[in-house]
């Protein structure tokens, strides 16, 4: 266990979801639920802390399962992946805020834990009292604070308010007091989660320096969740990708980034399904079954370069009927329609086969750089056999090559790009 | 620096107090108390004085309605320093009990963000309190010159009276505040629990009125050794009642240790049910 820092085995953490009561449309009935509430509430409650994972696989949600992995002396991991992933629960669990539900983790050496700056603060104590609380919740003892004070009262540039109860100070300042505290907490193992989403830029630059120094200097093992990608390569020897509470990287931050913006890995295929799915209509005849989009290698993406072709394909199962149409539309993130495409535009209806797919193909894709999602409709006249009004699949397009400048209308000025021809003469 | 090695797994059962641990962090133990202390009456006008307003009113409430109206027997003293003897210790064991209760509700974001002993919140609230009972203390110095009473050599047992006390109020502190966290009715009922406590306890009467058969288990309420004890040696009402401080310092020990393992045994909770 030499140069080990953390061990991490098998590690699982499962949480309860809220659960929805049924709500009675009769007075009777909601009387009686009113009158059953303290009896229903009292098992909610209860719920909370007792599981039975093999019975109720509803109501529970697995925020980590079974992940595996070791971090070395001195080194600087980073835990990047969508919301939702988990990467805040291992945080959690590896500084012992809550107890994994199976599975074990050794963290040698004294651990320091930052899930947010600030913790502890009381808005009716002064400033200098409040440094003493929080160092001391960050784990540091009144002598090592008395030891550091002027350093941190200097690093947070609040000197002249030192006296002064911190619900006085500007938001701005306490956070700079808060951040001053937190670093200059030199343990072993550090343990970050997103606190440099706080702050202006200038500030920011200075957080990110900082924790340079304490994980390159000073050789501290930095364990390092963040959305910023950029910090993230910065600053990191190594990165893990979790996803749905499972690692599906554990490479160089290049890779873990790269995986992330480049597409969907193999291990989550079952996200396909978004949302919208839940919304859907149509008779039923006809029920598309999984939808995906591919770039122009026939590689399966989240993201698209618009300006590049792009397939989209989806797998259907029919039952009975001969011939249908089928349409999809693409919305922005604001729910705005982007742009239609339909074989009824084209005057191509699609031949039903018993299960089949149907792919779409858009040349040099037409989109500005945004996030989307589709809404598809399968029907004949007015006929509806299957619809997903919206989020059928969803996708990202970040970067552009359509025009060969690469440069797209910015923001609010159009969601669609379109081929011009740009000609001047003199008017004699 | 010390080589630590820390062992993150499920663990269920029962488990006693980490001394070792609580000792590490004594400086956030005193900065939790201090903190307690310096916001309680943060912005108020009469800051500190309010620790002794609340006994006080009560007191002169109780000497008009339960003195001179209802005659309840003083056993041989004036019904105002009768009573104001017995809130004394009676106002610290409701704020603390109230106070601890809330202690782990009111910083719910702390224990979501970071890891400490939790015992510490709790605890903090029970020794905060200690300096509102002290003034309290002092008025009643001042009361017993004003009514000429003399305290006996029996006042050497008051510091065993106050770890009864106080034995009693973190006992049921620890036990309400984890079940608060989970289950929040507990601090709603607290407000007016407290308050019809207070009969279960002899602060407007005395003892002597309760039929001798029934004593001893009365006596099984910590708070009748220590009010009884507390007026014995101040007041000279009674003979030391030395059997009630014996059963109530049993029945505040035995509150302690289920206390302290209820508590730590749903400790591993509070993080995800706050």
């Amino acid at each position: 266990m030499g140069d080990l820092a953390i061990r991490v085995e098998r590690m699982s953490k499962l949480y309860r979801l809220g659960q929805k009561t049924a709500n009675s449309d009769t007075l009777a009935g909601t009387l009686f639920s009113l009158a059953a509430a303290p009896v229903r509430n009292l098992r909610a409650l209860r719920s909370l802390t007792r599981f039975d994972p093999a019975r109720e696989s509803e109501s529970v949600v697995w925020a980590l399962k079974d992940v595996t992995f070791d971090v070395k002396k001195g080194e600087v991991l980073g835990i990047i992946g969508p919301n939702g992933a988990g990467k805040s629960t291992v945080l959690k669990v590896l500084s012992r805020i809550t107890q994994p539900t199976q599975g074990r983790a050794v963290v040698y050496g004294r651990v320091g834990s930052l899930l947010e700056v600030g913790t502890g603060f009381h808005p009716e104590l002064t400033g200098r009292e409040n440094i003493y609380m929080n160092g001391t919740i960050l784990g540091m003892s009144k002598r090592e604070i008395d030891g550091k004070f002027d350093q941190i009262v200097d690093f947070s540039g609040v000197e002249r308010f030192l006296d002064t109860p911190v619900k006085r100070y500007s938001s701005g300042m306490q956070v700079r007091l808060a951040f001053a505290v937190a670093a200059h907490l030199d343990p072993e193992i550090l343990i970050i989660d997103e606190v440099l989403a706080v702050g202006d830029v200038e500030f920011q630059q200075k957080c990110l320096k900082r924790m340079e120094e304490v994980s390159k200097g000073e050789g501290t093992t930095v364990l390092f969740v963040s959305h910023n990608l950029g910090a993230i390569r910065n600053l990191c020897t190594r990165t893990i990708v979790l996803m749905k509470g499972q690692i599906v990287c554990d490479d160089t931050p290049e890779r873990a980034i790269k995986l992330i913006m480049g597409g969907r890995s193999s291990g989550s295929n079952n996200n396909t399904k978004g949302e919208g799915w839940q919304l859907r209509g149509g008779d039923g005849r006809v029920r598309i079954v999984a939808a995906r989009v591919l770039d122009k290698y026939n590689v399966e993406r989240e993201s698209l370069v618009s300006g590049e072709d792009a397939i989209f394909e989806f797998q259907y199962v029919n039952s009975g009927v001969d011939v249908f149409d089928f349409s999809m539309i693409i919305f922005d993130s604001t729910g705005v329609a982007a742009t239609s495409f339909s074989t009824l535009f084209n005057g191509s209806k699609i031949e039903a086969s018993k299960k089949g797919v149907v792919r779409c193909v858009v040349p040099r894709l037409p989109l500005n750089i945004g996030t989307y999602n589709v809404g598809v409709m399968v029907f004949d006249r007015s006929t509806i056999y299957d619809h997903i009004p919206q989020n059928a699949l969803s996708f990202n397009i970040p970067i552009s090559v359509f025009y060969p400048t690469g440069q797209t209308p910015s923001f609010g000025k159009g969601l669609t790009l379109t081929d011009c021809i740009w000609d001047a003469d003199s008017l004699s | 620096m010390r080589q630590t090695q820390v062992i993150i797994e499920p663990r269920r059962g029962l488990k006693w107090v980490d001394w070792k641990e609580l000792a590490e962090y004594r400086d956030l133990f005193f900065f939790m108390v201090w903190r307690n202390i310096r916001t309680r009456y943060a912005q108020s006008a009469l800051g500190i004085g309010w620790a002794l307003i609340q006994p006080l009113f009560s007191m002169i409430v109780f000497t008009v309605i339960f003195g001179r109206l209802a005659k309840v027997d003083s056993n041989g003293v004036p019904y105002a320093i009768f009573s104001y003897t017995a809130l004394v210790p009676w106002t610290y064991f409701a704020n603390a009990l109230t106070e601890s209760t809330s202690s782990l509700v009111a910083n719910a974001n702390m224990l979501k963000k970071i890891y400490f002993p939790r015992v510490l919140l709790p605890l903090a609230s029970l020794v905060a309190r200690a300096v509102d009972f002290a003034i309290a203390l002092i008025f009643l110095v001042v009361l017993m010159l004003w009514y000429r009473l003399y305290p006996t050599w029996n006042v050497l047992v008051i510091p065993l009276l106050v770890l009864i006390l106080v034995l009693a109020a973190s006992g049921l502190g620890l036990a309400l505040t984890a079940m608060a966290i989970q289950y929040r009715d507990v601090a709603y009922a607290m407000n007016f629990v407290v308050q019809l406590l207070m009969y279960a306890a002899p602060v407007v009467y005395p003892t002597t009125l309760i039929p001798e058969p029934y004593r001893i288990w009365y006596a099984l309420n910590p708070m009748v050794g220590v009010i009884e004890g507390f007026r014995s040696a101040l007041l000279g009402t009674i003979p030391m009642p030395w059997h009630w401080i014996a059963l109530g310092g049993l029945s505040s020990v035995a509150m302690v240790a289920c206390g302290l393992l209820y508590f730590r045994s749903r400790e591993r909770f509070f993080a995800d049910v706050a």
